[in-house]
């Protein structure tokens, strides 16, 4: 029709092309999102009620469902170690492996996969309403930038809320090890102590909770990346809702194993 | 026609396509300061995709859009936000932010655009509702009230800040017959006093013949008849005649529409009024 566009690839190269194409669309979409996100971000009005608003929806209602899962994650690891540590008579090495665990891994990626289905899916939905009927289209024309309005403040909340949520998985994680550790299973509450500090160094927080940050912006971007640009009504929020789920906890597991990788020497 | 520099939006060549869908094929108009041009045309002829081109809500496939003297697709968003402040638009779907009140949706622009205090905030926001008989829905939210009472509010906060150009995608449609009528009077009144640039997209041929300097018909994305009501018509256009004889409307109505003032006695008015802006 309008001439200036390629023409499409047809047949099998298209089915590999196709797929590897969109991938660097969607990078593309994300990378341009987060430019004007910082850009939009830096300069004022600086909207710190918005901002509280959104700390208070990504942290503070989060809390105790990031506890829950913490405390039976740490639970599960404590009864699983023990019994495969046992069969060499390692079990004292339990409190240390768990709190390494917890720390390195568990604590951010699980926190991060919580917020993208709690915060995250509720962002998508809220932002791809306000595309479907037009709010974002009036806060443009009333020369309010709805990336500095809408996406600032989610962003930002989820670069400050999933390190502590994810510190907070960490402490209620190590908790619940430690009861069922030394009460249910009768390990030595001072060696189970011990062996945490003498395992944990810094740099284990450290990772942890570089993750943490990693991962808080990547579910808010990928999340309000849906939201924003959805289309095509009731519906097209519905898959916005679904794909903000889906691809923030692809990316969170993806960016997992690079950070991973990066920051360890093994 | 139109001197070249009376015109406020020159729309020239414009084409929108939407993946492989043409919507718009080569829309030509100018608009006068202190004009009220009213757009018809059947559902889907895509008025709403035109106007939402004048604020740059979409950029133009080809073609270009000249507000006062600029290019809008030239600018960047910074000077984009500033230039939007003289604009506003009614929404079809009324837009109204579901996590404000009433009230907070009509305070809205005049707290993000002005140093007002929030006294005089109340006061204008007040005033504005009253004139759209919604002050009473003041506290309630957006979901609580009525498809009517929501485009009033939309009304409201456009006008609120009385800005250069309104546009107003069917502000009418879903409304009373007697709120309809109260409505044009806000239309007529905002050019009047203070000699606002006007586009109106209606499906009322009433309120069309009442409140238009100049009409444009628009089919299937292109302007079939364009100029003064009785210009439109006697347009020789099917298309025209039975869309406009299918209204019903008397059109001799629009014939004694009394003592309204010309845009070109309006248009002083508002060039003193963006002088006192800018100065
Ligand atoms: N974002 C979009 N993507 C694809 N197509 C679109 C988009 N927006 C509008 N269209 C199409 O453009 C055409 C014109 O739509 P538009 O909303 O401008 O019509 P309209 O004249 O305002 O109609 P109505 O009187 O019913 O409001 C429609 O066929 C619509 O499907
Ligand atoms: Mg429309």
């Amino acid at each position: 029709m309008s001439g200036d566009e390629a023409p499409k690839p047809t047949g099998f190269i298209a089915s590999i092309v196709a797929p590897v194409k969109s991938v660097f669309e969607e990078i593309g979409i994300l990378a341009d999102l987060a430019f004007r996100a910082v850009f939009w971000g830096v300069r004022p009005p600086y909207r710190v009620p918005l901002v509280v608003a959104q700390l208070e929806f990504v942290g503070v209602q989060s809390v105790f469902l990031v506890g829950l899962v913490g405390l039976f994650t740490g639970m599960v690891f404590a009864v699983q170690t023990v019994y495969g540590f046992r069969r060499f008579g390692a079990e004292n090495m339990v409190g240390g492996v768990v709190a390494l665990t917890l720390s390195r891994e568990m604590a951010p990626v699980l926190t991060a996969i919580m917020v993208a289905a709690r915060a995250g899916s509720g962002m998508a939905a809220e932002l791809g309403n306000m595309r479907s009927s037009e709010q974002i289209d009036a806060l443009e024309t009333m020369a309010v930038n709805p990336v500095q309005y809408l996406v600032v403040p989610r962003i930002l909340a989820g670069l400050v809320m999933v390190p502590v949520l994810a510190l907070i998985f960490f402490l209620v994680g190590v908790g619940g090890s430690w009861a069922i550790g030394v009460w249910g299973l009768s390990l030595d509450p001072g060696i189970f102590a011990d062996r945490i500090k003498t395992m944990i160094v810094p740099s284990d927080i450290r990772q942890g909770l570089i993750k943490a940050l990693v991962f808080g912006f990547t579910v808010t971007l990928i999340s309000c990346r849906h939201g924003y640009f959805a289309s095509g009504g009731a519906v097209g929020v519905g898959q916005a809702t679904t794909r903000a789920v889906v691809w923030s906890v692809v990316a969170v597991f993806l960016l997992d194993y690079l950070i991973t990788s990066m920051l360890t020497e093994v | 026609m139109l001197d070249a520099t009376d015109a406020h939006v020159v729309v020239e060549g414009l084409v929108k396509i939407y993946g492989d869908r043409t919507i718009l094929h080569g829309v030509d108009m100018t608009i006068g300061r202190a004009e009220t041009l009213v757009v018809i045309g059947g559902s889907g002829a895509g008025k709403s995709t035109l106007v939402r081109h004048l604020i740059a809500l979409e950029r133009p496939t080809r073609g270009r859009i000249v507000i006062d003297g600029t290019d809008i697709s030239s600018l960047n968003d910074v000077q984009l936000a500033k230039a939007r402040r003289r604009f506003g638009m009614v929404f079809q779907k009324y837009a109204l932010f579901d996590s404000m009140t009433v009230f907070d949706n009509v305070a809205f622009p005049l707290r993000e655009q002005t140093k007002l205090s929030e006294k005089d905030i109340r006061e204008k926001a007040m005033i504005k509702l009253k004139e759209l008989g919604v002050d009473h829905a003041a506290t309630l939210t957006p979901a609580q009230i009525s498809g009517g009472m929501a485009k009033r509010v939309g009304i409201a906060r456009a006008l609120v800040m009385e800005p250069e150009l309104l546009i107003y995608d069917e502000p009418t449609s879903g409304l009373d017959p007697v709120t309809s009528r109260t409505v044009d009077a806000l239309i007529e009144e905002m050019r009047e006093r203070f000699g606002v640039t006007s586009v109106v997209i209606t499906h009322d041929m009433v309120s069309a013949f009442d409140i238009a300097d100049r009409i444009a018909m628009l089919i299937k994305g292109r302007i079939v008849a364009q100029g003064s009501p009785a210009e439109v018509l006697a347009v020789d256009h099917t298309d025209v005649q039975a869309f406009i004889r299918s209204s019903g409307v008397d059109v001799k109505r629009f014939e004694n529409r009394g003592n309204r003032k010309t845009a070109a006695e309006l248009a002083e008015k508002a060039r003193a009024r963006k002088a006192d802006r800018a100065g």
